[in-house]
């Protein structure tokens, strides 16, 4: 097996005693790509608390609000420890500025961390000593509604509404109305959660760092996938396997988009996505793409086995965090590199200056 | 709103004296860079960043010039280059706090009171200007002397400049002496002369710092066609919200699919 693929002719380009055009990103390891891992985490984390909450999966549902209140609330402490003065954390809440990424993603962080944070809480309750007489939480085993889960799952919700209306002049008080404020608040991760997994790859492409900038359509599908590699994963390993057997098919699924993105980012991008094939960013991507696959078959395959879905949940997490590990190491080699900026924009106006000389520009650069 | 104000830098009388550089320092008591020697030519600060606001670049080119016959003349090109106060500025668009912000005077400064340094506008920026400084965790570049503008006083830089290389005035008026100066110059044989950021057409919609060049771009460590980023912003989040609905719909199939067998 070649390590290397077909030799790119060195570009001709001219540059400032080979001094990069633009600057690095400044972001640090781990925060800036753990932060990364774990927004997608806690977003497709409740897509999943959503859907089991539906189609009545209650162990599943437990272990997803707890992981996506547990992602949000980690990946904001290490998005504050990121900042050059955490102190001014709170100033990303001072506007909302839709020509911003960061302002938008924070907000909908912001929301995604209180939310999933009332889901948990909601759920916790749920199980404390009754007193009421309250309608059963998952009438989803019953009657007809059980061969609909999700009829069954939105009876549960209603019932659970029509407990609250029924016992609001009683003695529940606060903690009885925990549980339907869980509910509610999941509900809105629905929203949020799908947002926080991949308003991230917009964060990035934003830039004008070309190797991130021209991904902008793959890299925002690299992220889903990866993110629900991610919560499958976590979930896979928080879960008896009885219990798991959505969560292993999320993973599968995740796997399976993660890895495609990747290959058709590579093969559109050609020179420009370079750095994601060489040097360090290039390790991490291909052992990412490795624990990736291999996870996404164990995931097909674990069934019950207790032992391969720890293996397969392993693998997708490390996968999942090398990815972010290497497409953030991809940006700061294509940003260190002057040719990346250079030769696209000079090829850019060679072509608009004399479109018959197009052709001749593009076969300099074959790689493209 | 007051006028447009901006920069002309013309690199053509550029003598490569650095007291924009000290002049910029001195005003805005800027840090040191770190006395790095680069060993590239006169260059000892080898980029624009958080504290150096201007940079005077020095390239020394070896090929002949064939100009009144003497053959085989080494030719040394310098230029002082500045943040391009961008007409669509990366920096300040992407800003999530709003430090940055647009003056009265069309130019674009942080507020150093408000930024919480969470670095966005240094990879944004399509010619590498703004940076943040290390040991104090905030974000820096050239305000254009916002100070001295309000006073009524000219940058430092441009004061400084003993060639006036460095102009500096209502926008309008330096793109049109900038027009005479490289038709002169084309004229008199120097057929590279060329502007650079002056059209309102390019990719950031126009740059209220231009220059006059001798060569390419790139030979300065300018970008040859910088293009603001946010210009795809829509098209971005077009592509987010397919693969967040891409996610929700693999996620509900996965539990539609295997509900019979939980």
């Amino acid at each position: 097996m070649t390590r290397e693929r077909a030799m790119v002719p060195e570009a001709e380009f001219r540059s400032y005693y080979g001094r990069p055009v633009i600057k690095a990103p400044i972001w640090h390891e781990p925060h800036m790509p753990t932060y990364l891992y774990l927004g997608g985490l806690s977003g497709v984390s409740s897509s999943m608390a959503v859907m089991a909450r539906l189609t009545g999966h209650p162990r599943l549902a437990r272990t997803a609000r707890v992981a996506a209140a547990a992602g949000a609330a980690l990946g904001a402490g290490l998005l504050a420890a990121e900042l050059g003065r955490p102190a001014r954390f709170l100033n990303m809440l001072r506007v909302f500025k839709p020509t911003s990424p960061m302002s938008v993603g924070s907000w909908i962080l912001a929301a995604q961390g209180g939310l999933s944070a009332i889901a948990v809480a909601g759920d916790l309750a749920s199980d404390l000593p009754k007193t009421g007489g309250r309608a059963g939480r998952l009438p989803g085993a019953g009657g007809s509604a059980g061969r609909l889960p999700v009829a069954a799952g939105l009876a549960g919700f209603l019932s659970g509404a029509g407990g609250l209306a029924g016992r609001l002049p009683g003695a529940g008080g606060l903690v009885g109305l925990l549980p339907v404020a869980g509910d509610a608040a999941l509900l809105a991760t629905g929203v949020t959660g799908p947002l926080t997994a991949t308003y991230t790859a917009v964060l990035i492409a934003d830039t004008a760092v070309p190797a991130w900038h021209e991904a902008y359509r793959e890299l925002p599908f690299l992220f889903a996938g990866s993110a629900m590699a991610a919560a499958g994963a976590a979930c896979m390993l928080g879960t008896p396997p009885a219990h798991a057997g959505p969560a292993r098919a999320v993973a599968a699924l995740g796997a399976a988009m993660e890895t495609v993105a990747g290959q058709v980012l590579e093969r559109r991008l050609g020179f420009i996505g370079e750095p994601y094939r060489t040097g360090r960013a290039g390790r991490l991507m291909r052992a990412a793409r490795v624990l990736t696959v291999g996870g996404g078959l164990l995931a097909v395959v674990a069934g019950r086995g207790r032992t391969l879905t720890a293996l397969s949940g392993l693998a997708l997490t490390a996968g999942s965090l090398y990815t972010r590990f290497g497409i953030l190491e991809a940006g700061r080699a294509s940003a260190a590199d002057p040719k990346y900026t250079v030769v696209p924009q000079r090829r850019r106006l060679d072509a608009q200056s004399s479109p018959d000389r197009g052709s001749d520009a593009g076969a300099a650069q074959p790689a493209s | 709103m007051a006028e447009r104000m901006g920069f002309f830098t013309d690199t053509s009388i550029c003598i490569g004296c650095k007291a924009c550089e000290v002049a910029c320092k001195e005003w805005n008591q800027l840090p040191d860079d770190g006395f790095v020697f680069e060993a590239t030519s006169y260059d000892n600060t080898g980029t624009l960043g958080a504290s150096t606001w201007r940079h005077v670049a020095f390239i020394e080119q070896s090929r002949p010039v064939a100009a009144g016959g003497d053959d085989g003349v080494d030719r040394w090109l310098m230029s002082s280059d500045v943040c391009k106060h961008c007409t669509h500025a990366a920096c300040l668009d992407v800003c999530p706090t709003g430090a940055l912000f647009r003056t009265e005077f069309d130019t674009v400064v942080v507020q150093s009171d408000v930024c919480n340094g969470c670095g966005y506008c240094v990879p944004a920026c399509p010619y590498g200007v703004i940076d943040r400084r290390e040991d104090d965790g905030r974000a820096w570049k050239c305000t254009m002397c916002y100070d001295r503008q309000l006073g009524g006083l000219e940058p430092a830089c441009a004061k400084a400049c003993p060639t006036d290389s460095i102009q500096f005035g209502p926008l309008d008026e330096l793109r049109a002496r900038a027009e005479e100066r490289v038709t002169r110059l084309r004229a008199d044989g120097n057929t590279e002369a060329r502007l650079y950021g002056e059209s309102p057409d390019d990719g950031v919609g126009g740059a209220g710092a231009f220059f006059l060049l001798l060569d390419e771009p790139e030979v300065y460590g300018l970008p040859p066609d910088p293009v603001v980023t946010t210009r795809d912003l829509p098209a971005m989040w077009r592509w987010a919200g397919a693969a967040a609905l891409s996610a929700v719909g693999a996620v509900a199939l996965a539990f539609l699919g295997t509900g019979e067998r939980r």
